[in-house]
């Protein structure tokens, strides 16, 4: 990678960041934060955006360089892996038992099928 | 008004989270540059993942113990947790290099990632937790 295209990548992940900050306040904010449903709601649109994004660059419709500032660096800066497992964690040493499996198991279920929705979607798109 | 403003909408929020999510995105990049697939499984998204957990929850349970989220707290916070390793870590690529293996009919494999991550991640996550809520104490 380009020293370039790093810093391109990089800033594109800043503005995920930010995205993430502001869609996860927000939801806060209406929702409460009992149940971490900003990380949540972050995470399954950011899984279904990066299918559709690889499914696009796949048939030929996005650039490979496209894929990458939108795919590892705002898709990337804006998904969270680090925050998800500290919640879940949380919800766990806190006896959340059921709140913790459905966080942890049930969000990265429902990200890998939005993001095989997304993956066929963009092929299909595509093709 | 800005002083009752959100927090999540405060311009000096959005400059830390924005400066420290560059940074941990642009490390994870140079990662995943740096180490290639191991036989189509992404091993680099899984270190940086694994890693980045232990390291947010040492950082979150160091920062809850030194006291209420605050000023420079919540500026580390804020620069640090949700930026660098918020920027670093990353779902959506483990969810579509899931879906990607599952497509390519390799079921086993996209079980093993998956599998690994999330359960070497919550170990990690609570490692973190425990370490640096115990650092300094007694």
């Amino acid at each position: 990678m380009s020293p370039a295209l790093l810093l391109v990548v990089a800033l594109a992940g800043g503005l995920g960041a930010v995205a993430r900050l502001v869609v996860d306040g927000e939801v806060r904010r209406r929702l409460g934060d009992a149940l971490p449903r900003g990380t949540v709601l972050v995470n399954l649109t950011g899984s279904l955006l990066l299918g559709l994004v690889t499914g696009l660059a796949t048939g030929g419709l996005l650039p490979p360089l496209a894929q990458v500032v939108v795919g590892t660096g705002f898709l990337g800066g804006y998904t969270t892996f680090s925050t998800a497992a500290v919640e879940a964690v949380r919800l766990a040493t806190a006896g959340r038992w059921t709140a913790a499996v459905v966080d942890a198991v049930g969000q990265l279920v429902a990200a890998v099928l939005l993001a095989g929705l997304g993956l066929v979607a963009g092929l299909a798109l595509a093709g | 008004m800005s002083a009752t403003r959100s927090l999540h909408l405060r311009g000096r929020s959005v400059g830390l989270v924005f400066v420290g999510g560059a940074l941990g995105t642009g490390l994870r990049a140079l990662v995943s540059a740096a180490v290639p697939p191991v036989s189509g499984l992404p091993v680099a998204v899984l270190g940086v993942d694994v890693v980045g957990a232990f390291v947010l929850g040492l950082l979150l349970a160091t920062l809850h113990r030194a006291g209420p989220d605050e000023g420079r707290r919540r500026d580390l916070r804020l620069l640090l947790g949700t930026g660098v390793l918020g920027g670093f870590t990353t779902y959506s690529a483990l969810a579509a290099d899931t879906a990607g293996l599952a497509d390519q009919a390799r079921v086993g494999a996209a079980l093993l990632y998956a599998g690994a991550t999330l359960v070497l991640g919550l170990a990690a996550a609570f490692a973190g937790l425990r370490c640096g809520g115990r650092r300094g104490g007694r």
